[in-house]
């Protein structure tokens, strides 16, 4: 049996003039997974997102939303889709209850059901008792978890999430992840793109790098590591000069390094002899972003 | 891999009811938020119009055309209310949402396509233009306005020219790229064609050319039918009018649907 798949792109190309944002994309989201679009700000995941829902038609390739094809059947998809936004989106003068009553009606969700839909996505987004409280007295973490209760009042099969933590302090950050988790461990599709790393990392089943429009690695995040940044990396600090050289050195021997900072880390260096002395430490997923997107390392 | 085979629901069609209604009670959900405001200026404005022009022309003059003045001005600023209220809050209500709240990409990642959200607005904005539009026959019968059956009609037809007055907001904002483009559109289309409407003087002493174009202008139309609904038909002349506020709305309709398609789906 394979798995079949909530989204499927093949060879998704789309330009805006001289730009081409996402280049010949594919991707694929098995049913049940969280899927983590990775990459830096301008990679091409949020013109990918809005692919999906057809507020951006593809130049070419073939793309596959719950089994209908975009953009022609994009409104079936939609019906069964989720999304929460990058840019909060919510209606400000509006109470957080008359936001969701909105988009229960939005959604379609029948009469019979539409209040036991209200108070659910209260409940998920930790609300209950501030239904009637206007989105402008809220705070970020409010909005945000407002934002995701909101794109799952009809109970989509498929969630897209743009960002879902962009802006939150790392305390707020860490409830969004709960409340994601939750929602990957019921079942629920997820794809999500983020620019942050340890988000990927905790959230995602697999990873898709993605630079430049293109996708450059796809994979479980403990075998993207292991593929292109090895088992340990030796992080050796030191005054500017000195990293130079050690980066120098560590070239003539065939090893690839990035600049971290204060240091630099020399990558795969499982069994490797005579290096400076440093810190060894586990090779991880943002060793593997920079190396492959050439991020921070000029 | 095979991508998911469920069984699938009845293909969803164009301008779907459940569609409409869903943007629709977003405006009304958020107009219990604003209506007092709204309905303030909606109220205020013909007013100041009426007291200005009736107090002002009406110490000159008494009748035109076999009215009292402030039964011509009262009528006749039912299109301005109309225009007022539609074609104003269309053009910033729907830069504010496309732009600054981001409204429509919420609406559009739902089963909503352009064509539905456009509609959906242009029918809400029709129908408060079609309420406010009647404000200035209301304030005018404060004045000695005779209450007359036609006036029953008002609403309808002010609903019809607001209709075709949002689809020109909407395709506006649609277009332009930013607010400052409004003002070429408040200066060299939207004041010329409230002057020349016929709201607060008759067209009569214009040049021909210049009564020509009048009958290019929906407002016009709209003064017209207003006062006839009001004062009694003129049989059908009044038909082309109403059926011209229709073809107005029709075509706007599309061209607003059009605005916002290139504006909104990249």
């Amino acid at each position: 049996m394979t798995p079949e798949l909530a989204i499927r792109l093949r060879g998704a190309v789309k330009r805006y003039g001289p730009i081409t944002a996402v280049d010949h994309l594919d991707l694929d989201v098995p049913v049940g997974t969280c899927v983590g679009l990775l990459g830096p700000n301008g990679a091409g995941k949020s013109t990918t997102m809005r692919l999906l829902t057809a507020q951006a038609i593809a130049d070419e390739g073939e793309l596959d939303v719950l089994g209908f094809k975009l953009p022609e059947e994009s409104k079936m998809a939609r019906a069964q889709c989720g999304v929460s936004p990058q840019l909060d989106n919510l209606d400000t003068t509006l109470t957080v209850e008359q936001n969701l009553l909105v988009f229960a009606h939005l959604y379609r969700i029948g009469r019979a059901d539409r209040k036991a839909a209200i108070e659910q996505a209260l409940e998920m987004a930790l609300l209950t008792d501030r239904r009637d409280t206007r989105i402008d007295k809220l705070s970020g973490g409010m909005r945000r978890r407002l934002l995701i209760a909101r794109a799952l009042i009809h109970r989509p099969r498929l969630v897209l999430l743009d960002e879902p933590t962009v802006g939150l302090d790392p305390q707020v950050r860490q409830g969004m992840w709960a409340l994601i988790d939750q929602l990957r461990s019921e079942g629920t599709t997820i794809l999500m793109s983020t620019h942050y790393i340890e988000e990927a990392q905790r959230l995602a089943d697999t990873v898709l790098i993605m630079s430049h429009g293109k996708a450059v690695a796809a994979g479980p995040p403990p075998e993207l590591v292991l593929e292109y940044a090895g088992r340990q990396a030796l992080e050796v600090y030191g005054p500017p000069a000195r990293l130079a050289e050690v980066e120098a050195e560590a070239g003539a021997a065939g090893l690839r390094t990035r600049r971290t900072g204060t240091s630099v880390s020399i990558l795969n260096v499982d069994g490797f002899r005579g290096l400076p002395e440093g810190e060894r430490r586990p090779a991880n997923l943002e060793d593997v972003f920079v190396l492959l997107t050439g991020e921070e390392i000029t | 891999m095979a991508a998911i085979a469920e069984p699938r629901p009845a293909r969803l069609g164009r301008l779907e009811r459940p569609a409409l209604t869903g943007v629709l009670v977003r405006e009304v959900v958020n107009y219990s938020s604003y209506w007092r405001s709204s309905t303030f200026s909606s109220t205020v404005e013909p007013t100041i119009y009426l007291l200005a022009f009736g107090f002002g022309f009406g110490s000159i003059v008494s009748t035109i055309g076999g009215l009292d003045y402030v039964d011509f001005v009262g009528t006749g600023t039912v299109a301005t209310a109309v225009l007022f209220s539609s074609a104003f809050p269309a053009m910033f209500g729907t830069f504010v949402k496309y732009q600054f709240q981001r409204t429509y990409d919420a609406i559009l990642a739902a089963p909503v396509d352009t064509e539905e959200l456009v509609t959906a607005e242009a029918l809400w904005i029709a129908t408060r233009a079609g309420v406010y539009g009647c404000v200035p026959l209301l304030v005018a019968m404060v004045f000695g306005l005779d209450p007359a059956w036609g006036m029953l009609l008002v609403p309808f037809i002010a609903w019809v020219a607001g209709f075709g007055w949002a689809c020109f907001g909407i395709s506006v904002a649609g277009f332009s790229k930013s607010f400052e483009n409004f003002n070429y559109v408040v200066s060299a289309v939207l004041t010329p064609l409230f002057l020349l409407a016929g709201s607060f003087f008759p067209l009569d002493e214009f040049p021909e050319w210049a009564q020509v174009l009048a009958q290019l202008n929906p407002l016009h139309h709209l003064v017209v039918l207003v006062r006839h609904a009001v004062f009694g038909w003129a049989g059908w002349t009044d038909l082309v009018r109403f059926g011209a506020l229709i073809v107005f709305g029709l075509v706007l309709w599309r061209i607003a649907i059009r605005a916002m398609t290139q504006k909104l789906i990249d």
